[in-house]
């Protein structure tokens, strides 16, 4: 039972994650049309940017403010470059692209701060557990990250649903032409919706730093996850995205902690072990088969 | 004996009611023409008797078969043809090319791997045919972009043509063609009258008068006469509904 | 189009010449690292022709194209594998023979893209590119899973298969085998899609609502082209096991989707030679960067981008249109 909610919190708070990657590359796929896989090396660059600065200054904030800033000002150097070539063309263009970036960045990394994992701490103010439920701790640093991850959604459904901006990005998305028309500089509004996008991509690299290593490559493995929660949510769909993610934290954590154990109950130990380690790295990707063959658009379709 | 024949079709987008129980039916061999004010519901019609719509409630039936849940390809193999009214094309492909394509679809499966469809002559000739019946006979090898709007609409006829249809629905065939092209597709059109059925989605009401063996007035969703041209003409529902509301 | 022909047959009729005298040229330097990395070229350049089928001919982005490369490898190791362990597989005992593996590994492609492409071609545009790239990573992570086959290391062959009981060892020989399979895809394709099954594929991709009026049902078709270069991806893969005479999951890694993309783009869509041309530009890129510097994705990367931003016709269009008009 104790082990069932602390799964139960692990899933949300990794839903809590991929929300922040998935947030951010539903938005820009919405509004923009583009495709963005180098959307993983973003939340490789806020890693990056932290772990390093608060290392070297011993300061947790510091390290997320240089994070986040690293990621912001990288995502909008790359749309100010590359991405915006890209908005009238193919996905092709876009996947091959955006691919190129993948590659470019990867080896940066690796050439300036070399291929070795680095470690971050948990900041001291969340470094102990609660206990939520009598005989039940669980650490502080991951309810803070269910927290952050809450904390954007709502920022998120508020600044899109109530706000000018929002206003402007719901009109964006459909009337490209109408609101140009009204005089709203739509490159400047592109800009900034990928500037945003790479914020939270940069957040969640942030927050997850501590929890799993820093590395080169950590990108790509999350972005492929990312890219299961928002086609089972939907393209384009903030919402379906957090559905989505929650969805997928869940049933990647929970398989990961019992399917074996199921297994075991029917099979020989060994059998059980290589199959169930199989299964339990695939299980997502069974979810989004099956969502799909439901519903080919995802959970909450944008558009037609 | 109908050609195709709707009963009680109802399609609702939201709150809006598009199709709103609507009644049809057309004679074989009949060129029946549809005519109504922009935001009739012609387009939503069209698009549930090629298939491409689903409704919400009714039936369509094409020579006594329902088909309301057919795809669209099923239904296209059952002798339905139809012309966009916005052409859709194959942009690459030459005029042929495209004709070629309609008659392939007659012919059985096309999951045939090795031989060289440009060089088939069961594909080749009746598409040159096709062509030269619309006048497009020396544009055969030139690729769709490279045609005239106007030859674009004629390339779409020749396309329904090609596809030796029961049931021919022509979305809009004239729209966009200069006087001498669409006099061109009107004396087309009735050389074609009693070997197949025809419906006929026409603003231009000259054409539709001349070639028309009955209309049918669409007005918010619903059929409100269907006669011959000179029944329709008197109808008093139809001048004030219709052509009132237009002068 | 007549002289965009022509420059096309010289080309192909040079690029012939060039890889039939390959090897005895490479012999008389003594160069056996030059075989070697030409039959890379050539496996690569059939993977790439495969995936041309589907992306520049069916207008299908699949980024998963490297699981079907994988599991063709996995399957020819696997069966040496069961074969030297002495456990059988499914009851059956494995084997070293490639005119028995090769089909099996192309069968076993084949099926994996069956059942993916039935799932994924349920969905077009993005959905489909995201799709495609899941199951692959799917794959990937079985792979990975399965320590029973090396997992993560992956698994060696300890040698060649044998070619109707006779062993090639000798990588002239092997070379010529690729090269000789390598022109019989590239027939093979060629005619698929001059013929009336190719005719729908492209014209399916050029207005697919179109296609659907005339009575084609456009998935029936794409679903064979996807089997079909999964199969060809898998027959890639084999002989690729047979060239390392090792597989791991590497192979099938979602970058190896990007790199084969890359070769077919780089050497233009739609262009049959064009993805071979392609793949032997990539792998002298590669080479030469990782030589310069064990970083050389940074340098790579901008190289990929600028392609994808500024030549979207590839090598082959830029040799064979570009002339026209002169």
């Amino acid at each position: 039972m104790q082990l069932l909610i602390e799964q139960i919190l692990n899933g949300l708070q990794l839903g809590g994650t991929l929300f922040l990657l998935a947030a951010g590359l539903t938005l820009v796929f919405g509004i923009m049309g583009v495709i963005n896989l180098a959307h993983g090396s973003l939340f490789m660059i806020g890693a990056y940017g932290a772990a390093i600065v608060a290392g070297k200054t011993g300061s947790w904030g510091l390290g997320v403010i240089a994070g986040l800033a690293a990621a912001a000002l990288v995502g909008v150097l790359i749309e100010l470059v590359v991405i915006r070539r890209l908005y009238a063309r193919d996905h092709l263009y876009q996947v091959l692209a955006t691919f190129g970036l993948i590659l470019f960045f990867n080896g940066l990394v690796a050439m300036v701060v070399g291929r070795a994992p680095l470690l971050m701490e948990t900041p001291k103010v969340l470094s102990g557990f609660v206990e939520l439920l009598p005989g039940i701790p669980y650490p502080t640093y991951r309810l803070a990250v269910m927290g952050v991850g809450l904390a954007v959604a709502l920022g998120l459904w508020f600044m899109i649903a109530r706000t000018r901006v929002g206003m402007l990005i719901r009109a964006g998305a459909t009337h490209r032409d109408m609101v140009s028309a009204l005089g709203v500089d739509i490159a400047k509004l592109y800009t900034f919706v990928f500037g945003l996008g790479a914020l939270l991509a940069g957040l969640a690299g942030i927050v997850v730093g501590p929890i799993r290593s820093v590395q080169v490559g950590m990108g790509e493995q999350v972005l492929i996850m990312t890219f299961v929660v928002i086609v089972i949510g939907g393209i384009g769909s903030v919402r379906g995205a957090f559905v989505g993610a929650m969805l997928i934290g869940m049933a990647d954590t929970l398989g990961r902690a019992f399917l074996p154990g199921l297994l075991k109950m029917h099979m020989s130990g060994a059998l059980a072990d290589g199959l169930a380690g199989a299964l339990s790295s695939v299980l997502i990707y069974i979810v989004m088969a099956l969502v799909l063959v439901v519903r080919p658009r995802g959970l909450f379709p944008v558009g037609g | 004996m109908s050609a195709l024949h709707i009963a009680g079709l109802v399609k609702r987008f939201g709150a809006l009611t598009a199709t709103d129980d609507l009644n049809l039916s057309v004679a074989e061999n009949e060129l029946h023409a549809i005519i109504g004010p922009n935001g009739a519901g012609k387009s939503t019609l069209i698009g549930q008797i090629t298939g491409e719509i689903q409704p919400n409630s009714g039936t369509i039936t094409m020579f006594h078969t329902d088909v309301t849940r057919w795809s669209v390809p099923q239904r296209s193999l059952a002798g339905l043809a139809r012309s966009f009214q916005i052409t859709q094309l194959c942009q690459g492909f030459t005029a042929e090319d495209n004709v070629a394509l309609a008659i392939q679809a007659r012919q059985g499966s096309s999951f045939r791997f090795f031989a060289d469809a440009r060089k088939d002559r069961r594909l080749r000739d009746p598409a040159r045919a096709a062509l030269a019946r619309v006048g497009l006979a020396d544009r055969a090898d030139r690729l769709v972009e490279e045609l005239s709007h106007g030859e674009k609409r004629q390339l779409e006829i020749a396309i329904t043509l090609a596809m030796t249809p029961r049931l021919i629905l022509l979305d809009e065939p004239m729209a966009g063609m200069s006087h001498d092209e669409s006099q061109k597709i009107v004396a087309l059109l009735s050389s074609l009258k009693g070997t197949a059925t025809i419906v006929l989605i026409e603003h231009d009401m000259d054409a539709v008068f001349a070639l028309a063996d009955r209309l049918s007035v669409l007005v918010s969703g619903r059929i409100i006469a269907t006669g011959t041209a000179e029944e329709i003409r008197v109808n008093p529902d139809v001048r004030d509904a219709y052509l009132g509301g237009d002068a | 189009m007549q002289r965009g022909e022509r420059i096309s047959q010289i080309l192909v009729a040079l690029a012939t010449i060039a890889l039939v005298a390959l090897p005895v040229v490479a012999a008389t330097f003594g160069s056996t690292y030059a075989v070697t990395l030409a039959t890379r070229l050539l496996i690569y350049g059939m993977v790439a022709v495969s995936l041309d089928l589907i992306i520049g001919y069916g207008g299908l982005i699949s980024f998963g194209h490297a699981a079907y490369f994988g599991l063709g490898g996995y399957t020819v190791a696997i069966l040496a594998f069961q074969l030297a362990e002495g456990v059988p597989i499914f009851g059956y005992d494995g084997t070293n023979e490639a005119l028995v593996a090769w089909p099996l590994a192309m069968l076993v492609s084949g099926l994996a893209a069956l059942v993916f492409g039935a799932l994924s071609l349920r969905t077009s545009g993005a959905y489909f590119i995201m799709i495609t790239l899941a199951f692959a990573q799917m794959v990937y992570y079985v792979f990975v899973a399965l320590k029973y086959y090396g997992g993560d290391d992956g698994l060696a062959m300890a040698r060649r298969n044998t070619l109707g009981g006779a062993r090639i060892v000798d990588p002239q020989i092997f070379y010529y085998i690729c090269l000789g399979l390598l022109a019989a895809v590239i027939f093979l394709v060629g005619r698929f899609t001059r013929s009336r099954f190719g005719m729908v594929l492209t014209g399916a991709r050029m207005n697919e609502r179109r296609m659907a009026a005339l009575g084609f049902s456009v998935m029936r078709y794409r679903l064979v082209a996807f089997v079909i270069a999964g199969m060809i991806a898998g027959l890639g893969g084999a002989l690729w096991a047979n060239l390392a005479r090792f597989v791991s999951p590497d192979m099938m890694a979602w970058t190896k989707s990007g790199e084969f993309m890359v070769m077919v783009i780089l050497g233009g869509l739609g262009s049959l030679f064009g993805p071979v041309l392609g793949a032997a530009a990539f792998i002298l890129v590669e080479s030469t960067l990782s030589e310069l510097t064990e970083y050389w994705q940074v340098l790579f990367g901008p190289v990929v981008v600028l392609i994808a931003l500024f030549a979207p016709r590839g090598l082959w269009g830029w040799l064979t249109v570009r002339r026209r008009g002169a």
